[in-house]
């Protein structure tokens, strides 16, 4: 066994009648940008919520570098190092772009309430301190010039910026970012994947879900490929392209045999 | 300056003390709303104060520091206990099971004969006064401020406006909430402290529904973009009515009138400025 950040092991998650997730496993080994990818309805938003305990799994466990999460509060895993972007973009509108950044970073920010309320320079230090850093991860995303607007006013794809700032606040060894490139258009896109590979850089392990398949297989070394709640395929970009399974998840049956005739 | 200030309270004495008064509750009825909650239990809490307080500044002769600290606690606690049941609760469910709250409160006052039944309990030692009253608003305002222009304030508002995505920061939701009802519940337990021992009179009515929505509407109207909103409501909406004197009969009228204009016309507050969550400047 290598050391795996992330382990899903037989992870079940049923919505009364409906098998949302069934039997998945798959392991995100550190230091990778991870694809998880299937029509929709797959289960994808599914597996995110239930490993970062949105959502309660009914069978299977989930492991974060060793550390078993199965019943722990979503604000526990963050501690722990997982952090994670919407689909539906969920920042805090009415805070302004940094107060966002600073609010990711609850968990590093120090300072006890009597600190807090008596003012201690040693609390004043630590919002300094926080602030600096949250404009340096502002400039990484190259949203630094916005830092005092208020996070409502922004163009679509800054909101989606700003999410993955937010995100990278807690100071994550895992980031899970849910369709990040939905409604970017062609150089908003560039941007991130320039981005996600600088972030990879500094050693953060990603795992995305996203349905714009060009940029999942440039960026990926590892594929995982859900289709009505189960695993059909895992591999690298070149594998799993090729697996006639995830043709036929993908394009249909009579499209799958039509490609299959021709090669 | 002293005389005229001695007279001038003198003369309006209740208005000015009620005004101060009724902030403090803006402001503990700040403090739940900054959270996202909507609690109609502030009254109660109010309530209990009032009743800890008095009754042992009456039966017990105790001073008035300690009287405080018991008007302060005792809700506090009461709001721990009720906490667990309802801390599962959000929206307008919270509100009804501290509508319920007030109701169990009120019956159980009225059948307390220790403390003077449905007739009330009288004789209140005269206590506090406008220094206590303004100096404890004031010393709250700072306190808001300095906690809203924090991280607790900022992931306070991060629950507000999103719960899930707030406990993906890394915040302990239930913790927050539990926090800030206690809290609120203290502020407003002190409040009926000053309120019991300035006009010397308390009945089981005081505490009662309609007063938890007149508490209600002083955030409303003022605002919870910072803590200075429910204030300047608790002052207007304690003001107008005397203000609006000369009107005579259509008082209550054009009083109803304006606040309702406002909740139309104007949902976030006459005093919408927000504060920035920030500690110190870079």
């Amino acid at each position: 066994m290598t050391d795996a950040l992330l382990e899903i092991n037989h992870l079940g998650v049923r919505f009364g009648a409906v098998q949302a997730l069934s039997d998945v496993s798959f392991r995100v080994e550190a230091g990778t940008i991870h694809g998880l990818i299937g029509p929709n309805g797959a289960g994808k938003t599914t597996a995110f919520n239930v490993i970062s305990g949105l959502a309660r799994q009914t069978s299977g466990q989930i492991r974060l570098a060793g550390v078993t999460l199965d019943q722990l509060p979503s604000y526990r895993r963050t501690r722990l190092g997982l952090a994670r972007t919407f689909q539906n973009i969920r920042i805090f509108r009415e805070m302004s772009v940094l107060e966002n950044v600073l609010t990711g970073a609850h968990v590093q920010t120090g300072g006890s309430a009597l600190d807090i309320l008596l003012r201690l320079p040693r609390f004043r230090a630590a919002e300094r301190e926080g602030v600096a850093r949250a404009r340096d991860i502002l400039q990484l995303v190259g949203l630094e010039s916005r830092a005092e607007s208020g996070a409502g006013d922004l163009a679509y794809g800054d909101m989606r910026r700003l999410e993955i700032a937010r995100a990278l606040a807690s100071n994550p060894k895992l980031l899970m970012l849910d369709e990040p490139a939905a409604g970017m258009n062609p150089s908003e896109t560039q941007a991130l994947r320039d981005l996600l590979l600088v972030l990879k850089k500094r050693g953060v392990t990603l795992l995305l879900v996203e349905h714009d398949m060009q940029f999942v297989m440039q960026l990926c070394e590892e594929i995982t490929v859900l289709n009505f709640g189960a695993l059909i395929a895992q591999g690298s970009p070149q594998e799993v392209r090729r697996d006639p399974q995830v043709i036929e998840a993908y394009l249909g049956t009579k499209t799958a045999h039509k490609l299959e005739q021709k090669s | 300056m002293s005389a005229f200030f001695a007279n001038l309270l003198f003369t309006y004495q209740s208005l000015i003390y009620g005004l101060g008064i009724n902030a403090i509750l803006g402001l503990s009825m700040y403090v739940v709303l900054a959270i996202g909650q909507l609690s109609l239990g502030q009254a109660a809490f109010m309530g209990v104060g009032a009743y800890a307080s008095s009754l042992l500044s009456v039966k017990l002769g105790l001073s008035f520091p300690v009287v405080l600290v018991a008007a302060a606690g005792v809700p506090a606690m009461l709001a721990l206990l009720v906490s667990v049941p309802t801390l599962r609760l959000s929206g307008v469910y919270l509100a009804i099971a501290t509508i319920g709250l007030g109701e169990v409160l009120r019956l159980f006052y009225v059948n307390w004969d220790y403390a003077g039944g449905a007739l009330g309990l009288s004789g209140i030692p005269d206590r506090g006064g406008f220094f206590t009253i303004f100096g404890t608003l004031a010393l709250l305002l700072a306190a808001a401020f300095a906690v809203g222009r924090s991280r607790i304030g900022r992931a306070m508002e991060a629950i507000r406006e999103d719960e899930q995505a707030a406990g993906v920061m890394g915040i302990d939701v239930p913790r927050y909430k539990l926090a800030a009802l206690v809290i609120s519940a203290a502020i407003a337990g002190i409040a009926g402290a000053y309120n019991a021992h300035v006009t010397a009179f308390i009945a089981p009515g005081d505490y009662a529904f309609d007063n938890a929505v007149t508490i209600l509407s002083y955030a409303l109207l003022g605002g919870i973009g910072s803590p200075l909103g429910p204030v300047f409501g608790a002052f207007l909406l304690t003001a107008l009515p005397e203000l609006l004197r000369p009107l005579h009969d259509y008082r209550l009228v054009l009083n109803g009138l304006i606040i309702v204009s406002v909740v139309i016309f104007m949902p976030r507050g006459l005093f919408s400025w927000h504060m920035r969550r920030i500690g110190a400047a870079k």
